[in-house]
């Protein structure tokens, strides 16, 4: 393995200060994916700067009702916290359907968020990908793809975001708060994954350097109302082949607000924007959820081996609005 | 149950569950693996494998890593030691361990170099760092049934390739019912808990080799002949082994190329495998490709049988996995035939994997059972008993012994099989449909000449030293228990020996057969000493030994068609909305001799059945075509069951003594996966009225199955 320095940081503009712009230090967080990314040798850091003991694990109502989470909150804390699973149910559900108890005790939030593909490609250094050697090709596409997108992917590259929490997040309009050395910023999550193009190396608009120090949670009544649904090739600690969060008030038989976003489909989480307007003011029916999951699929690109896909997560959109509409029944 | 041996059972030993002897050594983490054991001035050789399918090695860039940090030496075609060529190794012609000899690479992950260094470490980052140029030619890795390539081979390990008897195509046009079926199983690998790992070192003249190895002598006598050295002088010792399932046995990359390098610097080197060195380095289980056709009477009786199998090989010698041969003593009919193929490819070599030949046959067969009594609206079992064979179907002779339906009987009994609704899909569970199957399963019962010694110890104690392997499974406690009740003492009294190439000619540990070969020899010692010690002599400061061999007994054994049979039942629910399929409870029920410790014989039952569950719902190793490398190799993206896959497991026997055997054991190593998955399959069929013959049953199969006639489409 190659030698590498290592820092710990103890305030937020020393961990970036201690980073500066130094294309080849990363932040350490939980390390659940890093370090393992290091023993294949995809990444190959010369400084990592330990972030884990920043006073960023923290998890407090904001001001207008919202959810404020610390960067170094374990994936632990945040599934177990109270305010999380009352009001954001789906979130407690997403973050427990990933990994192992022994891995979220570890992996952090703002680590979740950055955790890089699994696509067997990215991480064998002796074949081609596009996102790990820019310009080598991407051997998915005609190769090993049950797993990978079918929306939004380009002929560059069809890998798939991993993460589970992800996808709750996107369904509650998250925003992510970053702290650079020219001062902090932020990045609503439906723009903090930049579109794969021809740049998938490029996975997210977070300038360098930038450190995650938050992620918000706004005000959102629906959110109460949600469930995060997760299918994969085992009972457990394995990545997502399709995953569903809904979110979903119904009053009277019509839907009053609606969210929805997919995992496994895309190069991020996918925010279900055109499924949410076919269902918004709409019948509370099995029929409108098929429909509205049909919607949004049908901008879906399957490759040869992944097209199972667009039937599961159709079904699952079904299944988890049904559930919940049977729930405000109740 | 025993024969002229005369064996009492003084203590009860055998058929009480005791705790491993070296189980707080484990626990405490006081047990030393091969790849833990300390040597002073041990240096560590870290394999650089090959990153194309087919070619040569052109160069290999040494020189600039000669100077990296801690680097001793790097080993390559052009400068490793000299081997055997033409080797023969202990199972045959072996050119998987003829390694560094020269340029060919004849499949990806193929050893290319071994960098020594003083850390781990620093030949680790010395081999990631090392350059080796190719001249790479086309690869072919697509295995398929109607390969060109495809022949029918010799026979195998296994036995024949063709048996048959009979008119096929006019039995079956004489049939009522006629099952046609394709079944699929993919590759799959025995990634045991330990990797392999060996240290090496020349001590005194001697080669001393601290391995993982299902057989000391095995290795040491394949080193020996490797290196064209005397056999005497070349010792191998293996205490603890995580797991073999097969693939610890032989002369491999890590023993050879840690021999090649203490020989080179003259220092003790250690090599222990990475994960993803296993995949290609170690064997695996070829994919096969199977048709089974059966006939039958409208009363289910056989007229017609024929099972076709095809598996790969590598382009370096020839590997059969054998999934026809499970019905040769299974099932009988007017026309039988079995038939094995293969098919070479620019491919890792494949080699043993618990229950080879069985493990892949019995999904294809039983499965097709399955088929058949739904044709002839037989129930499974019933279908069973009306085909129990009287005499081997090939071989015409007679059974040792054939309790397949005992065990069908209790497993229906305790499984509530009786109440069963036959009809497929009609059973819901909230979002689940419910089913369950059965399945038989069987393995050859054999034993293999070995020999012991047995010593009465002055102080009352006695030590029992034979070359067995305890590959985690409990040997060194099962051989005590075996000892203890031969001498009529207790077990504490018993210290035995095992693991070390020096005590002499033994079985290893495979084939089902390690506890059978080494308790006989053991007996015979045991029997010998016990009426020694009945004259009454005084027991000198030295002891008193008796050594045994048990190759004349054996020898003497009646050729008859000797098994162990079991019954594998399994309840699943299956979601068609998102393809999940679970699987709620599994019962084996197995007539394998006597067991002689019921706590380790249920682990390694239970095991085996979780594996089969493993099989069925999971393992699928992915060639990827374009370079010829395994696109999901390592544990991150070759998935088994978890956890949370493996539900309530029951394993139990009916009393099934050898008859011919001194404490009338049959091994139980490999049945527990027997007919496991195909006991899913068919429970999966039970629950939604689909037929999964191609494994793994993936969430994409089942759906594509609820929505179109043929499963998923990924290779």
């Amino acid at each position: 393995m190659r030698e590498f320095g290592y820092e710990r940081a103890y305030d937020v503009s020393g961990a970036v200060a201690l980073l500066g712009a130094d294309p080849e230090a990363r932040y350490l967080g939980g390390g659940t994916n890093l370090v393992d990314l290091m023993k294949t040798g995809v990444e190959r850091p010369a400084l990592l700067v330990d972030v884990t003991q920043l006073p960023l694990d923290g998890i407090e109502v904001t001001a207008d009702g919202g959810l404020r989470v610390g960067a170094t909150v374990t994936n632990s804390d945040l599934a177990a916290h109270p305010e999380v699973r009352l009001r954001y149910p789906a979130l407690a559900q997403a973050v427990l359907a990933g990994a192992s108890g022994q891995l979220r005790n570890m992996a952090t939030v703002g680590g979740n968020l950055l955790q890089r593909t699994r696509c067997g490609y990215f991480t064998d250094r002796a074949r081609p990908c596009n996102k790990r050697t820019p310009g080598s090709g991407c051997a998915a596409l005609e190769g090993e793809h049950h797993n990978h997108a079918i929306l939004g992917a380009s002929a560059h590259c069809v890998a798939t975001h991993p993460s589970d929490m992800a996808v709750a997040l996107a369904a509650f309009d998250a925003v992510v708060t970053y702290e650079t050395g020219d001062g902090p910023g932020e990045l609503a999550l439906a723009d903090f994954y930049l579109p794969v193009g021809d740049t998938p190396h490029r996975e997210t608009a977070l300038p360098p350097g930038a450190l995650i120090t938050h992620i918000t949670l706004p005000p959102a009544p629906v959110a109460a109302h949600s469930r995060y649904r997760k299918v994969r090739e085992r009972a457990s600690y394995a990545f997502a082949i399709g995953s569903v969060a809904a979110a979903l008030d119904v009053r009277d038989g019509v839907v009053r607000e609606v969210r929805l976003a997919y995992g496994a489909v895309a190069s991020r989480p996918w925010r279900a924007h055109a499924a949410e307007r076919a269902l918004t003011g709409g019948p509370a029916t099995a029929a409108a959820f098929a429909a509205a999951a049909d919607a949004e699929l049908a901008a879906a690109e399957p490759l040869s081996d992944n097209g199972y896909k667009v039937p599961l997560v159709r079904n699952l959109t079904v299944t988890l609005l049904t559930e919940l509409t049977e729930e405000a029944a109740r | 149950m025993t024969t002229a041996t005369g064996t009492t059972r003084a203590t009860g030993a055998v058929g009480a569950a005791h705790t491993r002897l070296e189980g707080l050594a484990k626990v405490t983490g006081q047990a030393r693996y091969a790849g833990e054991v300390p040597f002073a001035e041990l240096a560590h050789g870290w394999i650089v494998v090959s990153t194309v399918a087919r070619g040569r090695v052109r160069s290999v860039d040494d020189a600039s890593v000669l100077k990296m940090p801690g680097v001793l030496s790097v080993l390559h075609h052009g400068n490793a030691p000299r081997l055997q060529e033409g080797f023969v190794g202990s199972f045959g012609p072996d050119p998987v361990a003829e390694i560094l000899q020269r340029d060919r690479v004849p499949h990806i992950g193929w050893p290319v170099a071994l960098v020594v260094a003083e850390t781990s470490e620093q030949a680790r980052e010395a081999a990631e760092a090392l350059v080796v140029h190719y001249d790479t030619e086309a690869h072919d890795v697509g295995f398929s049934a109607e390969h060109s390539a495809r022949y029918t081979p010799e026979a195998s390990a296994m036995g024949p390739a063709v048996t048959e008897k009979g008119d096929l195509e006019t039995q079956l046009a004489a049939s009522d019912v006629v099952v046609d079926e394709r079944y699929t199983t993919p590759e799959q690998h025995h990634n045991a808990m330990e990797p392999h790992a060996a240290m090496a070192r020349w001590d005194n003249g001697r080669l001393e080799v601290v391995d993982s190895t299902q057989g000391t002598l095995a290795t040491a006598t394949d080193l020996a002949n490797l290196f064209s050295l005397d056999p005497a002088s070349v010792h191998v010792r293996s205490e603890h082994i995580g797991g073999g399932f097969g693939s610890k046995a032989l002369a491999r990359a890590h023993n050879v190329l840690a021999v090649m390098a203490t020989t080179v610097i003259g220092r003790p080197v250690r090599v222990v495998l990475t994960r993803r060195q296993m995949f290609s380095l170690i064997g695996y289980r070829s994919p096969t490709a199977q048709r089974v056709r059966l006939g039958a009477g409208a009363d289910g009786r056989l007229r017609a049988f024929d099972h076709d199998g095809v598996s790969l090989t590598s382009t370096l010698t020839e590997f059969v996995e054998a999934s026809s041969a499970f019905g040769r003593a299974m099932y009988d009919a007017e026309a039988h035939r079995t038939a094995n193929h293969v098919v070479p490819l620019d491919v890792p070599t494949p080699t043993f994997m618990r229950a080879p030949g069985e493990a892949p046959g019995s999904f294809a067969l039983e499965s097709a059972f399955d088929e058949l009594a739904e044709k002839c609206g037989l129930d499974p079992i019933e279908l069973r008993a009306r085909n129990e064979p009287a005499v081997g179907p090939v071989t015409g002779l007679p059974f040792a012994s054939n309790e397949l339906l005992t065990c069908f009987r209790e497993g229906a009994r305790r499984f509530g099989w009786d109440s069963r609704d036959p009809r497929p899909g009609v059973r819901r569970d909230g979002r689940w449909l419910v089913g369950t199957g059965t399945a038989a399963a069987t393995f050859p019962a054999g034993a293999a000449p070995s020999t012991s010694a047995v010593t009465a110890e002055a102080d009352g104690t006695f030590t029992v030293r034979i070359n067995a392997a305890d590959v985690g499974t409990g040997a060194r406690t099962a051989l005590g228990q075996v000892a203890a009740d031969g001498l009529g003492v207790p077990l504490e009294r018993i210290r035995v020996r095992i693991g070390d190439s020096d005590l002499g000619q033994a079985w290893l540990s495979g084939g089902s057969m390690g506890t059978r070969s080494w308790a006989w020899a053991v007996m015979i010692a045991v029997d010998e000493l016990r009426e020694r010690l009945a004259l009454g002599a005084d027991i000198p400061p030295e002891g008193i030994t008796v050594r045994s061999d048990s190759a004349e007994a054996i020898g003497a054994l009646a050729e008859k068609e000797r098994h162990s049979y079991g019954a594998q039942f399994a309840e699943v629910a299956v979601d068609t909305s998102t393809g999940e399929v679970r699987v709620r409870r599994m019962l084996g029920i197995f007539a394998a001799g006597t067991i002689v410790n019921p706590l380790t014989a249920r682990s390694q039952f239970v095991g085996g059945m979780t594996w089969g569950l493993s099989m069925a719902l999971h393992e699928e190793a992915i060639r990827d075509h374009a370079s010829g490398a395994l696109a999901n190799g390592d544990l991150a993206g070759y998935h088994f069951a978890a956890n949370a896959d493996v539900p309530v497991i029951e394993a139990d026997w009916v009393d099934d003594p050898d008859p011919d055997d001194p404490v009338g054991i049959k091994g139980i190593g490999e049945i527990g996966i027997v007919g496991a998955a195909a006991a899913i399959a068919n429970a999966v069929w039970h629950a939604t009225g689909v037929r999964h013959r191609d494994l793994p049953i993936r969430p994409d199969r089942v759906l594509g199955a609820a929505t179109a006639p043929t499963g998923g489409s990924r290779a």
